[in-house]
């Protein structure tokens, strides 16, 4: 009880923590894949640390759900990310929340980033929340078939339940868990707003689509949405390396030397996953807005044949 | 007892609108009519809740009225205690809110007298227990709610909307006369307790299902039968389309389960694929036609017919789980079903009732002229966002209830052995998933341009907030949206006694689980819990905005927007309802409206503007409805020579008549 309440309480202040490194660890990546030479591992953490210092500067026509929602946000998502099994899936809440949950939790926080686009009353937010809930619309549904496919397999939609099923390997080889782990990785890089859906990099373009929403904010505000931003990464990477990945995540009844060499493979995980979305990202070109519609209407489908398939293979 | 105290509110009913009558003109009649109706409301929502908690054993009565053979049969059981409890919640929210409200009505003779009258057909609906009392009721609440409809009739396009809904009403209660004719088959069995007891071919009883899938569909409002109600809904006062959205669908959603689950018995395994077809293309038709409107009523009225697509997917699959004795799962859908008619009706009255407001505040209904109402209104403005979020299936409120409990009840699906089933129910999922990511975007649009940005007319500008009734009416839904979001548990237990009656199993009993979770099946398998996941957020969110302002900074200076450095002080460059849209417009309109977008550039030279022209066709209403409708002008135009013929042409027509009728009973064997 007491070491359950413990892992619970050191994986939400673990995924805090590590969310701003991940994020330095990829631009780093990035830069030296450009030959660059990149700013330093830690520079996130200063970037928030200045950003909370500052003061900010509110928009004349912003209203107070403007001021809210970062604290909204911010705390749809820490709640996701605290619930998504990274070590060890001794988790003391997760009975409290299912991949559903969870996946619809960060549709809250993208529900309110939407309105606060539009809440200034200025084109750019305008275009940026247009986009993102357009782009939402394929890639939920698209999330919510590999959440069927998953839940098909493991016979359960519960977190834990699950990456403990597929950790025992008696999941075995399967075509739609294939399917499912390539719509995953198609969902994800949409979800977070990376290259080829959208660049994070990018300011005043008429491309971007999470920047152009969060233009107007400032200070301990923009602070928030950064690390909101950082930890959906580290969240999807730890959903992902816990699903498809379970190597050396601990079970339920593990010790505390089984916790250790959890909390060891899992920042290995971290760091291989980093490094991949880096080299993807150097690899590839940014596409045409209404070329994403395809891009995510394909994830949709694998989704959906994934768990066609299962329907129809669990009969034979 | 508690059927005669729900007999004497729809006769007290009566005698309110009575009431709006004598007190014509004096300054009574609206206090007079609305509190009527709120406390009457109230009565019938104990009786409701009392016999649903109490899980009181059927009541039966039998009134001498009605046709002489048969007189007037009355039921209460579990189902009707809970549409009884639906109704009058709605009823009641909508008459107090009404208090305030109807004193900007500008015509109030035409809603005061029909507005109990509508409530009353609604009660008397769920009761009745016979086909002549259930049909008499239906048409009298049709009848009644459409004469509010045209309370309005100084507008051109409200009277087509009416045109429109009495050919459908009609039309529906033509096919569920047909139903029941069949259903009582020669002798006239019309009681409810006859045709229950009663064994029809399966060939009649395949006639009954598409018949009442007609009848209560067109009221639902299942496409393709939605083409009225999107009309309609928007015309009546805002108080009373919150009715009809919130509260007379449900209505039809009770005919449905009345009928099919209690009356017909035993289905097939193919009623499913039906019911689960039409539900999926429900869904996802009715929110994309939801994000192309501008005019925020309709944009709502559009969105019921998405939340009639998710219930019925929730019936659809009870019913095929019942066929294959999966009695466990049938009671999970069903009950996903009817708590979604609950929340329903809760967030689509409270919004339909913001729209109301809004309505009063600006004279606007149209979301291009509005914006940034939050400032002028935050209080309508909390409760209005509280309804989208619900509205959206987006935690921790009570519309992500219902849809979990879908999904889980879809997740149930692949131990059924029908092949049939095996391919449609993951499609079906995949559509339910794709209508809620997309009823997000919705309510984004639908609050976004409303209620932030920049005023885009001086109407909005000078908007106020509304009156004291008007909000204590929204925040109590908004405050039952956000109970029934975290202690679901406790309404899914209230649902149990129903899914006993109606499929034969309920879910297990939620109140034994620990820490007001909620459990489907089994806790391996998925659970829930609303309010820890409520109280974890407002935690966080709570620490982090305290550990912010100490440790960091809580300076704030206001400032002219950033825009790119290029802010433009003009209203006009915000986005709009329909720019807003028009990504998604690009990605699904195309297929789905036809929609196309056309540039007409003046020639170089010309100072003229520019135009965008954006066509939508709505494809159901091209080509089912006016093939339909010019097929009736032909007929009765070839038919009009008839009307004009002499006295011995129409007698030999009635010999004719009767000679073919002789024949036909010569012939019959």
């Amino acid at each position: 009880m007491i070491l359950n309440l413990a892992v619970q309480a050191v994986q939400m202040l673990l995924v805090l923590a590590f969310a701003p490194l991940l994020m330095g660890f990829v631009r780093k990546v990035k830069a030296r894949l450009l030959r660059r030479q990149g700013p330093p591992l830690i520079q996130p953490y200063r970037d928030l640390v200045r950003l909370l210092r500052k003061e900010v500067v509110l928009a004349d026509s912003a209203s107070r759900l403007f001021r809210t929602i970062p604290y909204l946000i911010f705390a749809a998502t820490w709640v996701a990310a605290a619930l998504v099994p990274t070590f060890g899936t001794r988790l003391m809440f997760s009975w409290s929340a299912d991949l559903i949950v969870i996946i619809a939790l960060l549709g809250l926080a993208r529900f309110f980033l939407a309105l606060a686009g539009l809440d200034v009353g200025t084109s750019f937010g305008g275009i940026g929340s247009s986009r993102e809930v357009m782009i939402a619309s394929l890639a939920e549904p698209a999330m919510l078939m590999i959440v069927f496919t998953l839940a098909l397999v493991a016979g359960s939609t519960q977190l834990s339940t699950m990456a403990g099923f597929l950790a025992s390997g008696e999941a075995g080889l399967r075509v739609s868990l294939g399917m499912a782990l390539i719509a995953l990785i198609m969902v994800a890089i949409a979800e977070n707003a990376r290259i080829p859906i959208d660049n994070p990099s990018t300011h005043l373009e008429l491309t971007m689509v999470h920047e152009a929403m969060v233009l107007e904010y400032s200070g301990r505000h923009l602070a928030l949405i950064d690390l909101s931003a950082e930890l959906k990464l580290l969240l999807y990477v730890s959903l992902i390396a816990c699903l498809f990945a379970p190597w050396g995540i601990a079970a339920p009844d593990a010790g505390l030397k089984a916790l250790l060499i959890g909390v060891t493979a899992y920042i290995a995980k971290l760091a291989a996953g980093g490094f991949l979305l880096a080299v993807f990202e150097t690899s590839i070109a940014k596409m045409r807005i209404f070329r994403v519609p395809e891009f995510l209407g394909a994830a949709l489908m694998l989704g959906l044949l994934a768990t066609l398939l299962l329907f129809v293979s669990r009969s034979l | 007892m508690a059927l005669t105290v729900v007999l004497a509110i729809a006769a007290a009913l009566f005698t309110v609108s009575a009431l709006s009558l004598a007190l014509k003109g004096s300054a009574l009649d609206r206090p007079v009519v609305y509190g009527g109706s709120l406390a009457l409301s109230a009565i019938g929502l104990a009786v409701g809740l009392n016999a649903l908690i109490e899980q009181a054993p059927a009541e039966t009565l039998i009134l001498p009225i009605g046709l002489p053979w048969l007189g007037a049969h009355f039921r209460l059981d579990a189902l009707s205690a809970f549409f009884l409890t639906v109704i009058n919640l709605g009823g009641g929210a909508a008459s107090l809110y009404a208090l305030g409200f109807g004193r900007h009505e500008t015509a109030p003779q035409r809603v005061l007298p029909f507005y109990p009258l509508f409530l009353a057909g609604m009660n008397v609906v769920v009761i009745a227990d016979d086909a002549f009392t259930f049909l008499f009721s239906w048409e009298f609440m049709s009848l009644s709610s459409w004469a509010l409809v045209m309370a309005h009739d100084h507008v051109r396009a409200n009277l087509r909307a009416g045109y429109v809904y009495l050919v459908m009403a009609s039309f529906g209660t033509l096919a569920l006369l047909l139903a029941f004719g069949l259903l009582a088959g020669p002798d006239g069995a019309y009681a409810f307790d006859a045709i229950r007891g009663a064994h029809s071919s399966p060939t009649l009883i395949a006639l009954v299902l598409l018949l009442v899938l007609i009848g209560t569909g067109s009221k639902a409002g299942l496409v393709p039968l939605h083409a009225w109600l999107p009309l309609a809904h928007p015309a009546a006062p805002s108080h009373v389309s919150g009715l009809l959205s919130g509260v007379m669908t449900k209505v039809a959603v009770y005919a449905f389960v009345r009928i099919v689950f209690d009356l017909l018995g035993n289905p097939a395994w193919w009623w499913s694929v039906v019911v689960l077809a039409l539900a999926g293309v429900t869904c996802v038709m009715g929110v994309l036609y939801a994000l192309m409107q501008h005019d925020l009523k309709r944009l709502l009225a559009y969105h019921t017919v998405e939340n009639i697509g998710i219930i019925f997917i929730g019936l659809g699959l009870a019913l095929g789980f019942q066929v294959y004795g999966l009695g466990w799962a049938a009671a999970l859908s069903f009950t996903a079903a009817l708590l979604h008619v609950l929340n329903h009706s809760l967030f689509k009255n409270l919004l339909f009732l913001g729209s109301g407001a809004v309505l009063t505040a600006s004279g606007e209904r149209n979301m291009e002229h509005l914006g940034g109402l939050i400032h002028r209104m935050p209080l309508t403005a909390f409760t209005f966002l509280v309804g989208c979020v619900a509205i959206s299936a987006l935690p921790p409120l009570n519309g992500f209830v219902s849809e979990w409990l879908t999904f889980q009840a879809i997740l149930q699906s692949p131990q059924l052995p029908s092949w049939g089933l095996k391919f449609l129910v993951p499609a079906v999922g995949a559509l339910l998933a794709l209508s809620a990511a997309l009823a997000a975007a919705c309510f984004v649009k639908a609050f976004g341009i409303t209620f932030l940005g920049r005023p885009r007319t001086e109407a909005a500008r000078r908007a106020h907030e509304t009156d004291r009734f008007s909000l204590t009416a929204m925040f109590v839904l908004a405050a039952l949206c956000l109970l029934a979001g975290i202690l679901p548990g406790f309404f899914i237990d209230a649902l149990a006694p129903v899914a006993k009656a109606m499929v034969g199993n309920s879910m297990p009993l939620q109140r034994e689980v620990p820490f007001l979770s909620i459990v489907p099946i089994a806790e391996s398998r998925s659970s829930y819990n609303g309010l820890l996941v409520f109280l974890f957020m407002v935690f966080s969110g709570a620490t982090s905005a305290t550990v912010i302002h100490r440790l960091a900074s809580n300076k704030l200076r206001r400032g002219p927007a950033w825009d790119c450095g290029y802010p433009d002080p003009s209203p006009a460059t915000q986005y709009t309802a329909s720019s807003f849209a028009q990504p998604i417009r690009r990605v699904f309109g195309t297929l789905v409206f036809r929609a196309s977008e056309q540039v007409e550039m003046p020639p170089p030279g010309d100072p003229g503007p520019a135009r965008l022209v954006v066509r939508l066709s709505d494809v159901i209403w091209d080509t089912l409805y006016e093939p339909i409708a010019r097929a009736v002008e032909y007929v009765a135009e070839r038919l009009n020579r008839l009307q004009s013929l002499s006295i011995r042409h129409y007698l030999s027509f009635v010999f004719v008549a009767l000679v073919g009728l002789l024949l036909v009973l010569a012939i019959w064997p």
